[in-house]
Parts: C-alpha cells; sequence; structure tokens
C-alpha cells in the first residue's frame, strides 16, 4: 500500500486514494472541431511509460480533491504530488 | 530427440545424458526476415507458427530476460473461451481447439487439464449477464452451461453454497472444456519447437531503439548485443509494450498495472475444477503439485515493478474464505505480481501498426494465457500475410480511431 | 515415561512442566518450552517424515522456520486440523495431537516408497516428456494419478472455527528479529524514546543467544542478558514486543506485514488465533540473522543428518541429546563450537570431518585438545541407514583413503546464508559475498538498515555494536534527539569464517529435500539448456517447496556454478517473494468474515420493510426489497399482485438508495448541461428533468433526475449504483477541465430516505398530508419543498412507472415515521408496497431502460430512442464520441419490444435473437433480450431486447432459439403501455 502525500491533507495511505490516470490530458477546447484522430488520442492513448509518470489522484475518502504526482513506475516512489493549478 | 515414454525409458538407463539441449543458446544473427521482440508464450507462438505454418524460419526472438519469465510464467493459467462478442469467442475458440492437441503438437507436455471453468453468479444481474453469455456461446457453438447453485456444488464440493453468506452463490456458468495448464512448459515447448525449426531465440537481450527509414517503413531493431535489420518487426512484449512502441514512436491505448497472483502450500487435490467469481474478485484452481493457485485484482496505478500491495491479496483471500471455508488454515506460500497492459474496453490488440512492418499483439490484461495458440497463431498469419487475419481484424488498432470497441468488461456494470 | 534423550540439566525447557501429546498416536511427554522437534527428538524419535517424490524417510533436519522435512498435521478436531506445519515451529501443549503426513500405511513403512524403484525416470521435467498419447489419456490417466501422488497434507474438513484479528500500526523504528543485533538495536532505539516494535518468529526472544552456552555479555551468561534486557524492554511504554510474530512481507514506502500466532501454543483460547500487523514504519532494522547451510552430498537426506547449529540449538535451548554419537562436517568453523558444545554434554564425536585443508585454527587446536578426532581436507561420500543414518564414509581428498564411520547423528555445517528475504522484498540491492558464500544486503531503497548476521557479521561483538549503532541511527533518522556509541563487552571467541566449497558430484544428493531435488536433476536442466537460474528453479522444483528454498538456494546455485565453471555470483539470484515463511489465509482475511465479508447498507427504511415482510437481495452493497409476498405467496404471485395494485390504486415503494448529489453555485446550471447530454440550462427552478449522463466515449453511463431547485441550486439523483462513480465523475470535470466554474458538488444520498408513491391514487394519498397546499398545482415534473406530518420534505413529481407518481424525500432519521403514516394512507386506498421486482415490471411496461440491464457499456443514447439528445448543444460530455464512424455506422442494437407469438412463453433474459428457428452453430446474433418480465397489465409475457436496427424491424417475426427449441417473437415498440404517456399526467 502506498503512502501518497496529498498537498491539502499530507500523507496518507493509498487506500483513501483513487488513482486517475495519466495527468496533464487536456480536453479538447472545441471537441466539435477536433478531428477523430485528436479526439481518440485524447480518449484512449497513454504515455503509460516505465519511469516518470505523470498521474492523477483524486482523494475521496479524504479532501475529496483532484492533485497531480510525479511517480517512478518501475519502483512505484513518488517522485512529488502537487496541486491541479501547479506545475510540475 | 522425441519426447516420448520409451526415450524416456532408455535416458534412464543413461542417466539422462543424451537430452539434448531443448532450444540453442545463439548469438544473433545481423538480419533476421522476421523479428519478435518477447519470449513469451505469445510471442514464442508466432514465432513457431510463422515457421511451422508460413515457411518462415528465419526468424529471432528477442528476450531481454529469460524465455517465459514475463507473464507466461507468472499468470494463474485459466482456460476458457466462452466470452460474450462473437469477436471474442472467435479468438478464444481459436485457442481453446489448439489448446485441446498442443502437447501432441509441441511434443512437449503442456498439460492441459480441461478440468471445467466455472464462473459464480452472486447477485440477480449477474445471473442475467451469465445467461447471456451462455446463450450467446450456444449460439456461436462454444460450450457453456448454465448451473444451479446445487449443481454448482455437485460439481465443485467444497463451495460454500449457503444462502446466508454476505454474497450468496445464485448459480453458475460452466465451460466444461475450460480448464488450465502448465504455464512454464507452454513457453518451454513453443520454445524447443520453433528453436527446432530454425528460430533464434535470443535470451538476455533487450531491444533499446527501433530503426525505420524516412517513410517510417521499419528496417531493424537495436538492441544490446548490436543492431539486427529486419523488415518485419512484431511486438509481443505483454506489459511493456508501450515502451516498445515508444521507440518506434508511437503511442499505445494501453495502461500497465501490477496483477497478483499466490499458491498455497501443496494439499492433496480437493478442488477439481477452476473457480471464478467475478463480483469478489477471486479465481481459484488447483495445480497438479496440489498447490491452491489464486488470481486477485489489479492495483490500481500504472506500475512495471511486478510486486502489489498486500490490501489486493488480502481482499482475494477474503472471498477464497468466505467461498471456500475449508481453505481459512491453509497458508499461503508465495505471492507475486506481473505486468498487465490494459486496453480501454478490456479487449486485446492484435495487427498492424501506423508504421509500416510493425506489428503489435498487446492488450491482452489478465487474460492472455488462454489465448496463447490462439493469438500466437492469428499473430503469425497477420505478420506473414502483412494483413490481419479474419480472427484478429476487429482487434486492430485501428478501433480505437473509430469507437468500434469490443467491451468485454463493461457488460458486467452494475447499475439500478 | 522417561524421555531417553533429555539432558540431566541445562536447556531453557520448564522441567517442572510435563506436556503429554501424541505423534502418529504414540503417547509421548515433552516439556513445556519444547517444541515438536525438540520434543520428538527427546523422545528418541528421528524418522518424522516422508519427502514429495521419493517418500524418502526423513527426519528433523533444522531447528527453525527453515525446515523443510519435519512437517505434521496437527489434529485438533475437523475445522482446526492443519497441515503441513513444521514440526520446529510447533510448541508443544497439553494434547497435542500430531501426525505424520504423505505415507501409507505407515511412516516406517511407506508402499510410496516404491517411487524410489522409478527414481531414474522420474527425474526433473520427466513429466513435461511423456503422459501425452491424447488428451483423453492425460485427463483420465496420468493426470489424476500425478495429482493423487503430488500434494503434501490434507485440506481440513469443515469451517475454521478460529478468529483472526488484524491491527494497523504506526511506529518510527520497526525492528524485525529479536537476536543479538535485534535486542541491542532496541535497547538502543527505545532509550531515545521514539515508538518501537520489535518482532521475532520465535515464542522467546534472544535468537543464537538462547542457544549459548559460555558467553558472558556485559559481564553475565547471554541468556540472563537477554532476559534482563527483555525486562527492561516490557517496562518501556513506547516498544511494543511481538513474539511468535513473523515479519513476512515487505512493501513500499516501508509497510510491513507482520503475522502474529497467539493461540497455537495453548490446548484452548478464546482469543483470536493469529493477527495480522500492518505496520507503516519511519525506519526499519532487519536483524533477522542467518541460516546455516546443509552439504551437498550423496545420502545427505537421512534422518539423524541435521545441521550443526541446530544440534547445538536442541542441546543447549532445549536440552536435548539429538543423537549418541555424532560426527561433525564441518565445511566452517562453527562446527566445530557444535562438536564442542556436543562433546562438553557428553555426547561423543567420532570425528570431526573437515573440507578444508588445515591452516592454523584456534578452533581445531580446541577440538584436539578436547580429544575430538579432526580430519582435515576430508569429505562426505555417502551415508548408510534406511530409517536413521548409522554410516558414514569420507574421504580424504588428497590421499583418496576412503574410511567408514559409524554415528547415528551427523552434523553438517556448510556455512551460513544471511537472511535477506525482507531486504531483497523492499527492493534493495543484493551483492554477492565470495568470502561467505552468500549474498548479503548492497544498496537500500527504502528507509532500512540491516544489522547483524543478516548482513554477514558472525561475530558476536561486532553484531552487537551493529545492532546498537543501527538501532539508534534509525531512531535518530526517525526524529529521535540523538545517539551515543556504546561498546557491548563479550567474551566471545570471534572467529566464524571461511566456507569451504564442496565438490560437489553423486547421486542422491540433495539440494532440496522437500521436493527432492538433487544434484543430478539440476545438473539434467543445465544440459537441457536451462541456463538462468530462474529456469533451473521452475524445471527442477528446487527452491519451490514450502521452506521456500531457505536451505537450498544457495546451494543450487553452487550446483549450478560447478557444472556450468561460472561464479556464483554470475548466475544472478531468484527473486525473494512475499511472504518469508507460509502465512494462514485467514489471519490475511481477518475479520472480513461473514457479514463482515462486505459492509452491508441498509436503507432508513428497512427496518419498516422488513416489517413487511419483504424479501430483500443483494444490490452491489445494499440490501433492497425485492418483493413483499403474503402468507403463501411466492415471487411471481407476489410481483403479479403488486404490479396490479400499483397500476390499478398506488404502491409505496423504497427509493432511498438513490444517489444523491447537491449541485450548487452560479454555474450549477452550465456545469451540469455539460455533463449530461440532455439540456438543463433553461431548466427552470422548481422544475426537474430526466437526464442522461454519457462517459467521455459516448456511452450511457448513468441517468437520473436532475431537479432545479433555484437559480444556483440543483438536485440530482443517480443511479444506486452510480452514486459514487457519478460524483467522482462530476468532480474530475469540475476540478481538473473546468476549475473555473463555481459550482459545490455534495453527496446527500444518505440524508434522505426516498418513499415512491406511483399510482392513479398516489395523489389521493398524499393530499391529505399536505394541508393547504393543492397538489394539482405540482405538474408533472414539478418540485417543491413540503412539510409533511410536520417533517420538511423535498417532493418530486416523477413517474418510473407510467402513472401518477411521487418522490418523496425525507430526513433520513424522520423516514420510517413517514413510511408509517403513508403506508396506512396507502392501504386506506387499496394500494400496498411493492418491491424492486415490481418496479422492474413496470417500468418495463414503460419502455423505461435500466443503466446497466438494456445498458452494457457499449449503447448510445441513440440505441435507446434518445437519438435527438443534445442535439442542440455545442458540447457535452461524450457528444465528440457519438460523431465517431462507429457511433453512426449501421447495424448498432436498438431498443426494442419483443412479444412471444404463443402470448405465454416468458423469454429468458440474455437469450439470443436469430431470424432462422434453428440457426445452426456460428450463426451471428442479432441481439438479445435485456428484460423479461410477466406482465400483469397485459396479461402475457413481454421483454425488451437490443435488437440490430431494430426500429427499422418492429413488425418482424424472428426467433429465440432455446435447447429445447426456438421460440417465435414479434418485434414492437417498447412502449407497451400507455404510449402517449398520459396516465402520469393525470
Amino acid at each position: 500500500m502506498l503512502l501518497i502525500h496529498c498537498p491539502y491533507c499530507g500523507e496518507r495511505p493509498e487506500i483513501e486514494f483513487r488513482h486517475k490516470g495519466e495527468a496533464h490530458i487536456v480536453r479538447p477546447e472545441n471537441p466539435a472541431v477536433s478531428s477523430d484522430i485528436e479526439w481518440t488520442e485524447f480518449l484512449y492513448f497513454r504515455h503509460n511509460p516505465k519511469g516518470p509518470h505523470a498521474e492523477r489522484w483524486y482523494h475521496t475518502h479524504g479532501c475529496g480533491r483532484f492533485f497531480n504526482a510525479q511517480r517512478d513506475t518501475g519502483t512505484d516512489r513518488f517522485l512529488k504530488t502537487y496541486r491541479t493549478d501547479e506545475t510540475p | 530427440m522425441r519426447f516420448n515414454f520409451w526415450n524416456l525409458a532408455k535416458q534412464s538407463l543413461t542417466g539422462h545424458t543424451g537430452w539434448p539441449e531443448q532450444w540453442r543458446d545463439p548469438e544473433p544473427k545481423s538480419a533476421y526476415d522476421v523479428v519478435i521482440i518477447g519470449a513469451g508464450g505469445h510471442g514464442l507462438a508466432t514465432a513457431y507458427y510463422l515457421a511451422k505454418e508460413h515457411g518462415i524460419r528465419n526468424v529471432a526472438v528477442m528476450e531481454k530476460g529469460w524465455l517465459g519469465g514475463g507473464n507466461t510464467g507468472r499468470n494463474t493459467t485459466i482456460i476458457r473461451s466462452n466470452y460474450l462478442w462473437e469477436e471474442s469467442e472467435a479468438i478464444y475458440e481459436h485457442a481453446m481447439v489448439l489448446w485441446e492437441t498442443l502437447s501432441q503438437e509441441l511434443n512437449y507436455n503442456v498439460m492441459y487439464s480441461p478440468r471445467g471453468v466455472m464462473m459464480l453468479a452472486h447477485n440477480e444481474q449477474d445471473v442475467r449477464i451469465f445467461k447471456r453469455h451462455v446463450h450467446a456461446n450456444r449460439l456461436a457453438g462454444i460450450d457453456n452451461e448454465w448451473l444451479s447453485a446445487e449443481q454448482a456444488k455437485d460439481f465443485c464440493p467444497p463451495l460454500n453454497i449457503s444462502p446466508n453468506a454476505r454474497y450468496p452463490i445464485l448459480g453458475a456458468a460452466l465451460q466444461r472444456r475450460g480448464g488450465v495448464a502448465r504455464h512454464d512448459a507452454v513457453a518451454w515447448g513453443y520454445a524447443r519447437a520453433a528453436d527446432r525449426m530454425g528460430v533464434d531465440i535470443i535470451q538476455n537481450c533487450a531491444v533499446t531503439g527501433i530503426h525505420r527509414d524516412h517513410n517510417g517503413v521499419v528496417t531493424g531493431v537495436e538492441t544490446t548485443r548490436g543492431e539486427i535489420k529486419t523488415s518485419r518487426l512484431g511486438i509481443a512484449a505483454a506489459g511493456h509494450t508501450s515502451v516498445i512502441m515508444a521507440m518506434a514512436g508511437l503511442h499505445m491505448p494501453l495502461e500497465s498495472f501490477p496483477l497478483q497472483a499466490l499458491v498455497s502450500e501443496p494439499i492433496k487435490p480437493v478442488l477439481p475444477c477452476v473457480v471464478m467469481s467475478n463480483t469478489t474478485h477471486a479465481y481459484i484452481s488447483q495445480s497438479d503439485k496440489g498447490e491452491l493457485v489464486i488470481g486477485a485484482g489489479t492495483d490500481q496505478y500504472n506500475s512495471y515493478s511486478q510486486t502489489g500491495s498486500l490490501h489486493i491479496t488480502t481482499r482475494t483471500l477474503d472471498a477464497i474464505c468466505e467461498l471456500f471455508p475449508i481453505t481459512r488454515r491453509l497458508r499461503m506460500l508465495r505471492n507475486w505480481g506481473g505486468i498487465v497492459d490494459v486496453t480501454p474496453d478490456r479487449s486485446p490488440i492484435i495487427g498492424l501498426t501506423p508504421a509500416e512492418g510493425l506489428f503489435v499483439n498487446c492488450g491482452w490484461g489478465t487474460g492472455g494465457f488462454k489465448a496463447t495458440p490462439g493469438s500466437g497463431h492469428v499473430f503469425a498469419a497477420t505478420i506473414a500475410h502483412n494483413q490481419p487475419h479474419p480472427i484478429a481484424a476487429p482487434f486492430s488498432l485501428h478501433r480505437f480511431r473509430t469507437g468500434r470497441l469490443i467491451d468485454e468488461a463493461a457488460a458486467a456494470a452494475v447499475s439500478h | 515415561m522417561i524421555q531417553p534423550f533429555r539432558t540431566q540439566i541445562g536447556g531453557l525447557v520448564e522441567r517442572w512442566n510435563a506436556i503429554r501429546f501424541t505423534f502418529d498416536g504414540r503417547a509421548l511427554i515433552g516439556f513445556k518450552g519444547d517444541t515438536l522437534a525438540s520434543a520428538l527428538l527427546a523422545n528418541g524419535i528421528f524418522l518424522v517424515g516422508r519427502s514429495v517424490k521419493y517418500h524418502r524417510p526423513r527426519g528433523i533436519l533444522a531447528a527453525g522456520s527453515e525446515e523443510p522435512n519435519a512437517l505434521v498435521r496437527i489434529v485438533r478436531g475437523h475445522g482446526r486440523d492443519t497441515p503441513n506445519l513444521r514440526a520446529t515451529q510447533i510448541e508443544i501443549y497439553e494434547g497435542l495431537a500430531a501426525v505424520s503426513q504423505n505415507n501409507f500405511p505407515s511412516l516406517a513403512f511407506d508402499l510410496g516408497a516404491i517411487a524410489r524403484l522409478g527414481e531414474k525416470f522420474l527425474l526433473a521435467g520427466f513429466y513435461y516428456k511423456t503422459f501425452m498419447p491424447s488428451l483423453v489419456a492425460w485427463k483420465k490417466l496420468f493426470e489424476p494419478a500425478i495429482r493423487h501422488a503430488a500434494g503434501l497434507g490434507r485440506a481440513p474438513i469443515g469451517e475454521d472455527p478460529d478468529q483472526y484479528a488484524n491491527r494497523y500500526a504506526h511506529c518510527d523504528v520497526l525492528i524485525i528479529g529479536a537476536g543479538p543485533a535485534g535486542l541491542a538495536a532496541a535497547r538502543a532505539a527505545a532509550a531515545t524514546g521514539v515508538r518501537v516494535i520489535l518482532c521475532d518468529e520465535q515464542a522467546q526472544m534472544g535468537g543464537s543467544l538462547l542457544a549459548d552456552s559460555d558467553t558472558d555479555i556485559e559481564g553475565r551468561p547471554a541468556r540472563d542478558w537477554v532476559a534482563s534486557l527483555l525486562r527492561d524492554l516490557y517496562r518501556h511504554e513506547n516498544i511494543i514486543l511481538l513474539p511468535r510474530t513473523t515479519a513476512f512481507g515487505y512493501y513500499a514506502d516501508n509497510f510491513v506485514a507482520l503475522a502474529e500466532r497467539r493461540t497455537d501454543h495453548q490446548s484452548a483460547s478464546s482469543y483470536p488465533r493469529e493477527r495480522l500487523w500492518q505496520v507503516r514504519a519511519k525506519e526499519v532494522v532487519l536483524a533477522t540473522g542467518a541460516i546455516e547451510r546443509p552439504l551437498v552430498f550423496p545420502n545427505n537426506d537421512r534422518p539423524g543428518i541435521m545441521l550443526a547449529d541446530a544440534a547445538r540449538v536442541y542441546l543447549n535451548r532445549y536440552a536435548v541429546r539429538p543423537g549418541t554419537t555424532a560426527i561433525v562436517l564441518a565445511a566452517h568453523d562453527s562446527g566445530y563450537r557444535a562438536a564442542l558444545d556436543l562433546h562438553a554434554a557428553g555426547i561423543p564425536i567420532a570425528l570431526i570431518a573437515d573440507p578444508r585443508e588445515t591452516t592454523y585454527n584456534p578452533w581445531v587446536q580446541r577440538a584436539q585438545k578436547a580429544g575430538i578426532r579432526v580430519a582435515a581436507g576430508t569429505e562426505p561420500v555417502n551415508t548408510f541407514g534406511h530409517l536413521r543414518v548409522h554410516t558414514l564414509q569420507t574421504r580424504h581428498g588428497a590421499s583418496g583413503t576412503i574410511e567408514t564411520h559409524h554415528a547415528d547423528l551427523i552434523l553438517m555445517a556448510g556455512g551460513w546464508t544471511p537472511t535477506v528475504h525482507l531486504f531483497s522484498q523492499s527492493r534493495g540491492r543484493l551483492r554477492f559475498d565470495e568470502q561467505l558464500g552468500a549474498h548479503v544486503p548492497d544498496i537500500s531503497v527504502q528507509r532500512e538498515r540491516s544489522a547483524g548476521a543478516c548482513r554477514g557479521l558472525f561475530d558476536l561483538n561486532a553484531t552487537l555494536e551493529d545492532g546498537h549503532r543501527a538501532g539508534a541511527e534509525a531512531a535518530t533518522t526517525s526524529g529521535a534527539a540523538s545517539w551515543s556509541h556504546a561498546t557491548i563487552p563479550t567474551t566471545i571467541i570471534p572467529i566464524m569464517t571461511g566456507t569451504a566449497a564442496l565438490p560437489i558430484t553423486g547421486r542422491h544428493a540433495f539440494v532440496d529435500f522437500q521436493n527432492d531435488v538433487t544434484i543430478s536433476d539440476i545438473q539434467l536442466a543445465l544440459r537441457e539448456g536451462f541456463r538462468s537460474v530462474e529456469h533451473v528453479k521452475r524445471y527442477t522444483a528446487t527452491g519451490m517447496a514450502t521452506d521456500q528454498g531457505k536451505l537450498s538456494n544457495v546451494n543450487t546455485l553452487a550446483v549450478m556454478a560447478q557444472a556450468t565453471n561460472r561464479a556464483v555470483a554470475d548466475l544472478g539470484l531468484t527473486s525473494f517473494r512475499p511472504p518469508y515463511t507460509p502465512v494462514t489465509f485467514g489471519t490475511l482475511a481477518g475479520l472480513s468474515r461473514g457479514a463482515l465479508f462486505d459492509p452491508i447498507r441498509t436503507t432508513p427504511l428497512h427496518t419498516q420493510e422488513a416489517a413487511e415482510g419483504a424479501m430483500f437481495e443483494n444490490i452491489g452493497a445494499w440490501k433492497r426489497a425485492r418483493y413483499f409476498p403474503k402468507p403463501g405467496e411466492d415471487l411471481h404471485t407476489a410481483v403479479i399482485r403488486e404490479c396490479r395494485t400499483v397500476r390499478e390504486t398506488v404502491g409505496l415503494f423504497d427509493a432511498s438508495t438513490l444517489g444523491k448529489i447537491d449541485v450548487s453555485g452560479p454555474d450549477a446550471a452550465l456545469f451540469l448541461d455539460r455533463l449530461y447530454a440532455t439540456p438543463l440550462r433553461n431548466l427552470s427552478p422548481g422544475k426537474s428533468r430526466y437526464s442522461i449522463m454519457l462517459t467521455e466515449a459516448g456511452f450511457v453511463m448513468d441517468d437520473g433526475i436532475v431537479a432545479r431547485l433555484s437559480e444556483t441550486n440543483f438536485h440530482v439523483t443517480t443511479t444506486t449504483g452510480g452514486a459514487a462513480r457519478v460524483l467522482a465523475h462530476m468532480e474530475d470535470y469540475l476540478q481538473t477541465e473546468w476549475p473555473w466554474m463555481q459550482v459545490w458538488l455534495t453527496s446527500i444520498t444518505e440524508q434522505f430516505a426516498v418513499i415512491a408513491l406511483q399510482g392513479p391514487r398516489a395523489r389521493d394519498v398524499l393530499q391529505p398530508f399536505l394541508n393547504a397546499i393543492d397538489l394539482a398545482s405540482l405538474p408533472h415534473m414539478g418540485v417543491r419543498d413540503f412539510r409533511l406530518c410536520g417533517i420538511p420534505v423535498r417532493l418530486f413529481r416523477v413517474s418510473f412507472t407510467g402513472e401518477i407518481g411521487f418522490e418523496i424525500n425525507i430526513p433520513a432519521d424522520d423516514g420510517p415515521i413517514v413510511w408509517a403514516q403513508l403506508r396506512e394512507a396507502v392501504a386506506g386506498q387499496g394500494g400496498c408496497a411493492y418491491g424492486m421486482e415490481t418496479m422492474h415490471v413496470l417500468r418495463a411496461e414503460k419502455g423505461f431502460f435500466i443503466v446497466g440491464q438494456e445498458t452494457d457499456g457499449t449503447v448510445i443514447p441513440d440505441d435507446l430512442g434518445f437519438g435527438a439528445l443534445g442535439h442542440a448543444k455545442l458540447d457535452f460530455v461524450g457528444k465528440r464520441s457519438l460523431a465517431l464512424p462507429h457511433m453512426r455506422a449501421p447495424g448498432r442494437l436498438r431498443l426494442v419490444g419483443l412479444l412471444t407469438e404463443d402470448g405465454t412463453t416468458k423469454l429468458e433474459e440474455g437469450a439470443q435473437i436469430t431470424a432462422e428457428a434453428r440457426p445452426p452453430p456460428g450463426t451471428k446474433s442479432l441481439g438479445h433480450v435485456t428484460s423479461s418480465y410477466t406482465s400483469a397489465a397485459l396479461g402475457r409475457p413481454i421483454a425488451l431486447a437490443l435488437l440490430a436496427n431494430g426500429r427499422t424491424r418492429i413488425g418482424e417475426t424472428l426467433n429465440i432459439p432455446m435447447p429445447t427449441g426456438s421460440v417465435v417473437v414479434h418485434v414492437v415498440s417498447p412502449v407497451f403501455i400507455d404510449p402517449e404517456g398520459t396516465r402520469a399526467y393525470g
């Protein structure tokens, strides 16, 4: 069970959180004009790197906030966590 | 030397000194007709069928570790074909038919054991979904039958069918031809058979780059043992597919998650079949060795660490102890993790990619082992002809551009 | 009864406390403090088990959790029988009954030993090479035979009645292992005041010091030092001491799992049997010690052949003479220590055979001074003795002279393997130490440090100081102020070095005892091209037994290195996985059992419904009333009655499980308009709208009622199963896509009990409660706050049945009062309470879909007849995906109604639809039945279905192929009743 530093609450056990996939994937500003390629890229395609990974966490059983993290997927170690309005 | 009783008996008299290597440990050549990345079951099966069915023998299978050391050697070996959608039925049934003669085909006892796979229904929604499977499978000519709770217990006596259970068993879908096989033997059997036909299995050699010409066409791979030229490159790297594809500059609709499994200490035969409980997240069978083999769920986060969290394991054992109360005093002997590559619709991707000469076979998620022979068979055909085998065609990467998904998992979502 | 092999003095057992126990039915006596192994040895029982494959007689090899041979079943009565337990870890208690395993008819005369005749055949991997004439032969003949032969003990019969507990703990310093290093660490850490947990897998803390006979620490005998230190530690408030507790798993972020055995050493107890500790430690000190290695030589597995230090433990700690005459095979100096201790206790040492060439060594001199013959450069070549060893052959390496010696105890001192399992699990990197011939910790990854023998220190002084340093450093790093260096003076002779590499040859030279893996097996694997250690392990099963290779791993590497002329360091290592020793399933499951397996959610009206005679069903974690049978009614008749009653008069339904979300803020309308496919910006206050939510991929995800209470405040309902999912989905978009929106989301699901009143008399039931307010002024889809029985309620006029309907949201605690009042009023109108099943039928008659039943994650609004939904909106979640090619492709499955031609057959949900009456296997399905009920209103069965191009097929006749024959159906509109929808507006 990972130990996750919520930027709002501090360190809490992983079972309080939900992993919410890759971070910094921006929904097209105007989906109607995005191409099928652009749209499906947004919907389905992910970096899934081995190593540092920017990802979203949701503190469901806590403050209820979404935040971002950089985590090494090779070791599962968190490099940093930060609010969604902060840059990595 | 063929594997059979007489040769084994003969070797017994001479101290088994006559057995040759099951596969060579060759130096990589500078070029191959086809290079496969990943010497797991799928990659080795692909090489085998390329050689056997398509006459393409100048093939290398690249493996960064040791063959069969990834998900092939880490899974709970469940084999079944009672899937919901016709596309899925087709590929898993294709595999099932190959499983039935695989030991003879490979001259290697892969211990395919059609012990029956029973999927438990714990609520009305489960009943509805599994019956839908039963009907769909019957139409497709695939065996799958509905059992009452009592019939389920007759088939698997240790099962707790008490109506007072927290999630009582309301019935079960049973595929009698489903079962298990010896995972290592599958990798070894394919490796040995492919090697006999000239395929080079290159272990301890990691691919570090994919070369493409100015048109984007694949020309070869860079490895830790030098460059290897090829015009056809097949990826069968399971959890690491995204990493390999990134070498060719391609994004994939994949995420890799830890998936755990565990075994108990060996006991005398007690569990006659495979039992799956999707609702309580527990999968169990008993191996020929006597160990209870138990599959757990995935962790929630992307990871390549091959380790998972304890709370995933304990949750699974909660369920196992509820379903099979006699197991509560047994003990967990080994617990390990694999890396499963999961697509948005939980169905695999087999086929061509935007890069010419680059083929991919991935996204099998938690269910890849059962497909091994079928997957390798259709992937080999796809590479050989540079066009998707008909069974593989629906599983194209392109479906994530058109929205034509094959969603097996969503059918189980519950709402009211 | 006497214990022939018990010494007259010494040991830590309580001689005044005799304990009766049985082994294979034979009544025996031991002392409190004995393990089953020590008690058996005290009684002169050396044959304890049979090996898995060849059924070779086996004795007790070790004294701890590394024991591979002495596995027994403990009999406590059906549900409490436990197989595969190690005699070396079982503490005896009054009445203990142990039974040997894997033999028939008896341990001494085991027919299974016939397998030895085939041992030339049964080499590693033989089963891969034969038994494959056909699938049938394998399934019917060979596999059952293999299965029958495999497996160790038998599973218990019946459910385990014992309880298991679970505890989470946090600490500053977790110390694993309470031997010299762990104790020194604990003392140093505890002194700083930080929170410490010290655990040890044995019943008594002290580790190797408990078997010490001649060392003084800080001026007193080692065991006294341990006792006094433990007394001190128990007085500290900031330390938790956990004996009988195995740290079995080391996970990410210093999360360590411990299994504590609490009652297995007692005849009976009302406490939980075992307890799982899940500890998050700031710092971890690994003081896990080391395990002695056996030697690999022909027939090294006979009963009476034992690890040298184990013999020393049995003698010094348990006061047992493990044999009458001993030979020590000392490939490491520790063998001399064992020999001297045994010698001092009066056990003749026939010989110390040291495969090393003699160099100056004080141990040799001590042995010779004691009159023991030391044969240097001498190695074992064979042993004899069926159920007990009696003879050893040795060969002098230089001269080749073979000698024969007689002894019933042969001790193996093959050097020490540091116990690095947990270190490795923590992802720490190991390195191979040539001097030790074993792997030791190299680079730590987590906040952990190793101390003492587990990092290769075998000198007691050094170990104590190392432990002290580790404990103090860990405490400081975890937050304690500072620490001072301390020396812990001892009197031990500080040499413990040099392991000989034994030339490894010969038949029946066992590497893995339990799994019967010999050198020949490993050599065969190598010959067949299995080069990696993982391959060898998997092909031969070495290290795969229940001892997890604690004794075999390094020897496997040594055999491989010798056979392939490679250095052990180059071979790599198999990975160490949890658990360190096997852990009971029940311990891992803990309290999560029966009703606690998953918390049960009940609605505020549950008691009232139960009193009404409701039959409940599981919906997710909820218990929901499925139907309310009257005496003599079954599901079918009850539902027919309930349906009819609702259509004719009025019914009462508990809808409390529906998810409810309060959406507030200036941008609430805009937010909901973007989240739902349904347009919501123009919804007027006091009105509600049925709304459909899509995933971003365009598939129907949820539905419910969105009610606008004011300009800036909405009350949104979701499906029962979707409650949490929808809130998370909303928060996701609000926080990460449109953070600029001023909207606040609050789950109010459990705030309200919800009672649905449905039926033509619904208004008649409700009106009398509402005093002056005229219900007629509340239009269909209107929403108002009212007072009802003096209780503030929120009233929705909505219908999921097609009848006039109300959903009354009542503060949860007041739900029962309102239910009681309404129930009476409903009865007064001839109505009744109805359950889920009736709700399903009534909505199906109206063609209303249920998310998860008509939809399966592949269905888009157009499939359900909502093709125009949100057309005018620029954007909403999922809209863009509806424009993808496949979403507009022909052949999509659309919602239709089905009526069976015979008017009586009720279709089975999930049944497939075909054009042909007798479709051949492989026929493509046209769709499937999603819902099927007997309609009381229509007096016939009805069904909903998803059918390819369904809407254009209305009027067609199709088939539902069933095993008993095809059912002919007519495709109709999915709305069976009141297609104009006037009734709800009445």
